[in-house]
Formats: C-alpha cells, sequence, structure tokens
C-alpha cells in the first residue's frame, strides 16, 4: 500500500480519562485506504525530548467523516503534548504503514478480538471491518481498572464485549485468558494487540486450543518503514523488522516459547 | 538553478546529496515519499561476506536530540544482495553506492571484488568505523595503519569510487584520513555514530542489548562538523560530511566547512522526504548568494 505523509487536521480531541486521549483527525482530500492493525508514525512538535516519531495504531476510520482516530496513553512528554494538540491545528503523520490483521471472508467465522489497555486501539478499527464482512466479533478487553477501559460504548455496538480488570471494578477480577467466556465458547480466530505478557498467554492459549492466533507487536522503533532495522522482532524466518514485515504477525512465525 | 553537481574520485552526482548507509534501506523503502532520482546518491545498507543476524533486539534508544542503535550490520550477505537486491535496485537512475563491511582483511576484500563485478554500482563506501560489531568493523578504523592496510587491499581489487567512512572515536581522526588517503581513497566520509550509552534506571539494566551503541541525530552535529573541518584542512581528497543533518542549513554548515558531499541519516526516520527538501534548500541558499555553483561554497568559511 502506497504511504503517504500527511498534515492531518485535528477535529475532535476527546479526554477519555486522565491518562488516554482520543484524538480525530481528518485530512482536505480523501484518506488513504487503511487496514486495521496498520498503524501511523505521528511527529511530536514542540516537545524538546521527543526526537523521533510516535507509532501509533490506527484506531477507527470513518469513512463517512473521512475522519482517522488515534487513541494516545500519555506516558511521556511525547505523548502529553501529542495529547494536547488543539482542534483546527495540525499534525504530520506517515501513514499507512505496516500489515494489518487477515480477515477470512467467511461469515461464520468467529472471531475474539483481545485488548489490553492501549493495545484495545486496533480492535475497534478491526471490530468495524468485520461488521462490514457481515461478521459479528467477540471483544475480550482488559485493563488495569475501569478508568483504563476505554470506548467501551463503541465497541457495544459492533459485538458482543466481554472484559476483565485486575482490581475487579469491572467485569470479571483477574487477566484476559482467565475470563470465563474462553470456557464457554469456541473461537476460529483469535486477533490480539496489548502489552507482551498478556498477548504471550493469549497465544499460549490459543495455541493450545488449535486456534488461528495474530498478534499486534509494539517494540520501539526509530524508522517506522523498514529501513533503520531497529524493531526486529526474532522470528523463525529470521530478525524481522516489526515496522514492515508486521506488526501484525500469526503466532505461528514467532519464536515465543509458548 | 545554481549548479548543484559534485564530483568524488570518478563518481558524478546531481546534487551533493547522499543518504547515510542503514538509514535508507535499499532506497526502495523511501520511493512513495521522494524521486529517488532527485538525490545525488543512495548508500544502502552496509553489506557483509557472509548473512549477519545483526544484534538482538532491544537495538535502539532515544536519546535528547538523538538516538542511540546497535543494530550490529544485519543483512543477507553480498551473495543474497547480487542475486536478489542489485536487480531491484540497479535501475534507479542516480548512484547506488554500497556500503561494504567486514570482519578481517579477506572478508572486506572478497565483499569488495564480487560489488566491483555489477556495473550499476558506481562506488563503494569502506565502513571501518561500525561501533556495533565485535571483531573489525571500527577496530580497522581507529588506527592508522590498519585503516590504511584495508583500504590498500580493497584498492588492489576495487577499480571504481573508493570512499572511506570513518569512526569519530578516535583521539585524532586527521591522521586516520591522511593514513586512508595515502592508501587509495578517492573520498572520505565522517562521521560514524559516537560511541554511547544508555541505562534504563527503573530496571537497573542497560536499554540496548549490546550495552553500549551508536549515536547519531541532531544532537551529534557539532561534533560532527568540527571533524569535518578539520579533516578537510588534512586532506586532499573530497570529504563527504555527515552527523545530525537534520536540514538544508545543516547541510550548508558542512559545505563551509569542507565538505564536498553530504550525508543525510537519521533525519530520513523523521520525515521520509527530507533529501530532496534539502537539495532544494542548498539552491535556494546559492542563488539568494549569488552563488553559480556548489563548488563556490565547499570550505568557504571565513576565519
Amino acid at each position: 500500500m502506497k504511504k503517504f505523509i500527511l498534515d492531518l487536521r485535528v477535529t475532535e480531541n476527546i479526554r477519555l480519562h486522565d491518562r488516554y486521549v482520543l484524538l480525530k483527525m481528518t485530512h482536505e482530500n480523501t484518506l488513504p485506504d487503511m487496514i486495521p492493525g496498520q498503524f501511523a508514525q505521528i511527529r511530536v512538535d514542540g516537545s524538546p525530548t521527543t526526537y523521533l516519531r510516535r507509532p501509533i495504531s490506527i484506531n477507527y476510520v470513518d469513512k463517512e467523516k473521512n475522519e482517522v482516530w488515534f487513541l494516545v496513553q500519555i506516558v511521556g512528554d511525547g505523548s502529553r503534548k501529542l495529547s494536547e494538540a488543539q482542534v483546527g491545528s495540525f499534525v504530520n503523520v506517515v501513514l499507512p504503514l505496516g500489515n494489518g490483521f487477515t480477515v477470512v471472508n467467511d461469515a461464520d467465522s468467529r472471531y475474539l478480538l483481545v485488548g489490553g489497555g492501549v493495545g484495545t486501539a486496533p480492535m475497534l478499527f478491526l471490530g468495524k471491518w468485520l461488521k462490514d464482512c457481515g461478521i459479528k466479533p467477540d471483544f475480550l478487553l482488559g485493563a488495569r481498572t475501569i478508568n483504563d477501559l476505554l470506548q467501551l460504548d463503541s465497541f457495544k455496538a459492533l459485538g458482543e464485549v466481554y472484559a476483565t480488570t485486575e482490581d475487579g471494578s469491572y467485569g470479571e477480577k483477574g487477566f484476559v485468558t482467565q475470563h470465563s467466556i474462553l470456557k464457554q465458547k469456541n473461537y476460529d480466530h483469535i486477533c490480539t494487540c496489548g502489552p507482551k505478557p498478556m498477548m504471550v498467554s493469549v497465544a499460549k492459549y490459543a495455541k493450545e486450543s488449535s486456534i488461528d492466533c495474530e498478534v499486534s507487536l509494539e517494540n520501539t522503533m526509530a524508522c517506522g518503514i523498514g529501513a533503520c532495522l531497529c524493531c526486529v522482532e526474532n522470528t523463525k524466518e529470521g530478525n524481522l523488522c516489526v515496522c514492515k514485515e508486521g506488526p501484525v504477525f500469526n503466532i505461528n512465525r514467532l519464536l515465543w516459547q509458548i | 538553478m545554481a549548479d548543484l553537481r559534485v564530483k568524488i574520485g570518478a563518481l558524478s552526482m546531481l546534487n551533493p546529496v547522499m543518504t547515510a548507509s542503514g538509514t535508507f534501506g535499499y532506497g526502495k523503502e523511501f520511493e512513495d515519499f521522494v524521486d529517488l532520482e532527485q538525490i545525488g546518491a543512495i548508500i544502502v545498507k552496509g553489506t557483509t561476506l557472509e548473512h549477519r543476524e545483526g544484534n538482538p533486539y532491544p537495538r535502539m534508544a532515544e536519546t535528547p536530540s538523538g538516538m542511540l542503535n546497535a543494530v550490529g550490520l544485519q543483512n543477507k550477505g553480498v551473495d543474497y544482495f547480487v542475486k536478489h537486491i542489485y536487480p531491484e535496485i540497479k535501475d534507479i537512475k542516480t548512484n547506488m553506492i554500497v556500503n561494504v563491511s567486514g570482519h578481517d582483511l579477506e572478508s572486506y576484500i572478497q565483499c569488495a571484488e564480487r560489488i566491483n563485478e555489477l556495473d550499476g554500482i558506481p562506488a563503494i563506501e569502506l565502513n571501518i568505523s561500525c561501533p556495533n560489531v565485535k571483531q573489525g568493523g571500527m577496530t580497522f578504523g581507529v588506527h592508522p595503519d590498519c585503516a590504511a592496510e584495508v583500504v590498500r587491499a580493497v584498492r588492489k581489487v576495487y577499480k571504481k569510487t573508493l570512499i572511506v567512512k570513518l569512526t569519530p572515536n578516535v583521539t585524532d581522526i586527521t591522521e586516520i584520513a591522511k593514513a586512508v588517503e595515502e592508501a587509495g581513497a578517492d573520498g572520505i566520509s565522517l562521521i560514524n555514530t559516537l560511541l554511547g550509552m544508555a541505562i534504563d534506571a527503573e530496571k537497573r539494566r542497560p536499554v540496548l542489548s549490546t550495552v553500549t551503541g551508536g549515536m547519531s541525530g541532531a544532537a551529534v552535529k557539532p561534533v560532527a562538523l568540527r571533524m569535518v573541518w578539520q579533516v578537510a584542512r588534512a586532506v586532499k581528497v573530497p570529504v563527504i560530511g555527515l552527523g545530525g543533518i537534520m536540514n538544508w542549513k545543516d547541510a550548508v554548515e558542512f559545505l563551509l566547512a569542507g565538505a564536498s558531499a553530504i550525508e543525510i541519516g537519521t533525519a530520513n526516520f523523521i520525515d521520509p522526504a527530507i533529501t530532496v527538501k534539502v537539495a532544494a534548500g542548498i539552491n535556494d541558499y546559492l542563488e539568494r548568494h549569488h552563488y553559480k555553483s556548489v563548488q563556490d561554497i565547499v570550505g568557504a568559511l571565513e576565519l
């Protein structure tokens, strides 16, 4: 897919919780085609300690409004500065980058989309994509507390939502892989994004249950386009750039001890 | 339009803008963003005789106005390059230059011999300065005698333009520069990355898998500029300046310091279209100051 450097105009900046912001952006021309699981490299201006672009996954694409959404977790100076982007201001973005999730276009496919923390971001776009393909996905969302569970209403509009929180403030208490739904329902495909320990246990569950599973990795990146070879994941095919060969990988390609 | 053409040995370039090895892939990675044929030369990823997996992850740490990398010359080896990558890039109408690296004298020679056979590659950049490989690399580049030995050996088998890339991690870079010039280099590029380190205080562990890594980006520019200025005064062959060039103004500063051409590295990560913008910016500068040719400002620093 052709990649673009675009100055996107911020149309909405919604503070979801203390540490999370949803940025909606548009462009005067029709936005490029994007696939769930792909990401953008966002330049953060005005933050002296932020030298490199920040890779942020595509949260949602609203084709009617010609908008792309990014969910920003405020971690350091760069994400804080980005979270302060004013409506009407411009943000320089390179997109779409990487490969997305595989969607098997079969209405009978049973998909479970597992997101942890801010890793739920691409699952919203993926859920919408599946729904448009006639597939109603289930979502399993995990977070530390109810305050870290984001966009619940948007997820509920697309499919069944199951949740876990570490403190039990919403859904079942514990981690996503402990959720009772995994014992009750069968799935053909699991797509997951979130903290690595969570993805590893999801991958382990999928492997043991012989379920096809794709994970979205977020290794530290510099260029985002496969030039610098910094973000490599050691796979069965050797060191591969997560930014270019991923970020989505089938677990069969990885060397995870699962 | 000013005359931006530059010659390094027998290598003729449309303009003085080149890409630094390891920051521009094989060029193709950037074709959505820039017209590759508007770049003076593209120096592709460091190539070694044998396949190299590089260092384990993590390989990168962001630093104030810069970054550290510890990639460790990951590449599929010169045979793979010749068979699979060269056919893909040979018809790009700019100078495609291969950065050649090795772990001993023989591996440098054999790699350079293979590249010498390729009609579409008019020059090599000999990397005697990589800080991220255990053997060779930088160890060749820190002693004038070793540097001269490897350049002399490669010079015997490599018939086209030979550029030698120097490490800044030395006491006196002009001694190394003079030694490689004497040994037959057609041009000298500098600087490779500065050896650095990053620590994660919370984890009490180094950030990089290799503990130390090579620092690049805007933060290294003053060091690079100083070394380019020193080397340009010490040798007669053309000097190619690199290190922290983020925009046309930085590029002009290197030209004034004595560089005949410049390489853009880390800036490609932040603006994938920066190369052509720098070439345009150099032209605007020359026109604004009524210079006919970029040659007119090479070493034109007034002291």
